[in-house]
């Protein structure tokens, strides 16, 4: 794999982190909450619609529509029956909740589908390709995740700007006692706004499911680069999601390129760097270097 | 049978923080009459607005509105209901527009004459504002948006809390004059307000609190200037 080459995958490759940030980034930038069972639901999603597949038979992306009608059910009540009270106890209760709910999670996998690694049948345009010319091969299927993504976030932002929901969000995002006294229910919307985050988790589930084999612990696995996508493009801030999926892909291809098992590393290191610069702007580390510098 | 007062408090008790802020207040508000609540800095003037908003919860007392008890709802439902608090500080939402700002009121805004065009005949400084963000407004402008933005919800009794606070001369004067013109329009409305001359020239009751307690009240043309004054700094009980 030329460098180009390794370029144009980590591109791909980062629509699949940036599908699976988006929900995380969603809660924090609207309720302050790090979702670690994030990756959890969106391994859920994978494995019902697996089931959905396996009892009605048909095709992965038909089965995909009843599971994140249901996804979006499941995270209104997960806020309004869980998340709503763990709110009220502070910032860490919420933290640990869903540290407690990714471990229910994948110990309910375990028990009902096993430990046994599975796969989701991603249909034709899985093994098809586009021979770009000079041994540069892109393959459809990743594209399509990757205008998935780019379409979820578009979708999101127009819902953000646009709509009476989006308003509600952003205002209840910015001061919620305020938006109370202006008649909006803010436990109504965090409730709404799980939903979605949820919803969005579960498609990249089953999109990553299409693209790899997943079993009950890979939730956490994904959840790392989900939270490191987030955390790179900028907490809270929803394109910044895709550019950081992208900035993550791209350095673990190229990590790979090196060598094949720098690449979780490669990603790691990034992200480290990106938190170490934002610690030193914020701390005026970088005016001082500049000052030596100069 | 008379009908009951729009805003009925009864015995209210509330804390701010661990301060008792408001003491066994009882005050009623009738429909269309502008009362001005003054008194010094701690008082418990703004508990008092916030508890009657639902930003607070009281610890003793009744609040009834048109009758109907609403000490244990929600601030989104009493809004609905028909009360609006200007907060003090503005507390506008500083990454949406000024127009972004009026539309989140209107999510549940009862029916009624305000809409967005009708809060920018009302404040005219706002019209060519409406696509900037609150952040970016001078003061006057983000208290102009904060009251347009509760008139957006189709109030029945409007909760102004401090409105000329840290503001320049000319821009009270204009807001004033926006407050007549809705005073003129009927609307009720229950004010605090720490310039006695101001709230004297707009209200047809005035209220007066000292250390969490109502210790004056009568209508304002029939108060002289030194009762008030007096009331304000705990010189001379009156009631």
């Amino acid at each position: 794999m030329s460098w180009v080459d390794a370029v144009v995958h980590g591109i791909l490759l980062g629509g699949v982190y940036a599908l699976l940030a988006t929900g995380l980034s969603l809660m924090f930038g609207v309720m302050r909450i790090i979702n670690l069972a994030h990756g959890s639901l969106a391994l859920v999603g994978a494995y019902m619609t697996f089931l959905v597949v396996e009892h009605a038979g048909g095709s992965t992306y038909v089965a995909m529509l009843p599971v994140l009608a249901g996804a979006l059910v499941v995270g209104y009540a997960l806020q309004r029956t869980v998340l709503e009270r763990s709110l009220r106890g502070g910032e860490l209760v919420p933290l640990l909740t869903t540290f407690g709910l990714l471990i229910v999670i994948a110990n309910l996998l375990q028990k009902f589908f096993s430990p046994d690694v599975r796969g989701l049948a991603s249909g034709g345009i899985g093994t098809a390709n586009w021979s770009v010319g000079g041994g540069l091969t892109i393959a459809w299927f990743d594209v399509l995740v990757l205008v998935i993504a780019v379409g979820v976030l578009t979708g999101l932002h127009l819902l953000l700007r646009r709509t009476q929901l989006g308003r509600e969000l952003r205002a209840t995002a910015a001061d919620a006692d305020t938006a109370e006294l202006l008649g909006v229910n803010s436990r109504a919307v965090y409730a709404r706004a799980t939903a979605i985050a949820v919803a969005t988790a579960a498609l990249a589930g089953v999109f990553f499911a299409m693209r790899s084999n997943f079993d009950p612990t890979t939730g956490p696995t994904q959840l790392i680069y989900a939270f490191e996508a987030v955390v790179i493009g900028g907490v809270g801030s929803l394109w910044g999601t895709l550019v950081g999926g992208i900035v993550l892909g791209v350095a673990q291809t190229v990590g790979a390129q090196i060598d094949v098992q720098y690449f979780a590393l490669a990603g790691h290191v990034v992200f480290l760097a990106v938190l170490t610069c934002r610690a030193m702007l914020q701390a005026g580390g970088l005016r001082v270097l500049g000052r030596l510098a100069a | 049978m008379s009908a009951p007062p729009l805003l009925s408090i009864q015995g209210i008790d509330a804390r701010h923080g661990l301060l008792q802020a408001v003491r066994k207040v009882s005050l009623d508000v009738g429909e269309g009459e502008t009362v001005a609540l003054v008194g010094a800095n701690g008082a418990g003037k703004t508990t008092l607005l916030r508890t009657i908003a639902g930003a607070h919860r009281p610890y003793g007392g009744r609040i009834l509105f048109e009758g109907r008890d609403i000490t244990h709802m929600p601030a989104y439902r009493r809004t609905r209901m028909g009360i609006a608090l200007v907060p003090e500080g503005r507390r506008l939402f500083p990454q949406l527009t000024v127009e972004e700002n009026l539309l989140v009121a209107g999510a549940a805004r009862r029916s009624g004459s305000w809409g967005v065009d009708e809060v920018l005949d009302a404040f005219p400084l706002l019209r060519p504002l409406r696509g900037k963000r609150a952040a970016s407004l001078s003061g006057g402008e983000q208290q102009a948006t904060a009251i347009g933005r509760a008139l957006m919800t189709n109030p029945r009794l409007l909760l102004l809390d401090e409105m000329s606070l840290g503001l320049a001369p000319v821009a009270v004067e204009g807001l004033y004059r926006s407050l007549t013109m809705l005073i003129e329009s009927g609307t009720t409305i229950l004010l605090v307000e720490q310039d006695l001359s101001r709230a004297l020239g707009v209200a047809s009751r005035v209220v007066c609190m000292l250390e969490g307690r109502l210790v004056l009240q009568g209508a304002a043309g029939e108060l002289s200037r030194e009762q008030v004054t007096d009331a304000y700094f705990g010189l001379r009980a009156a009631s």
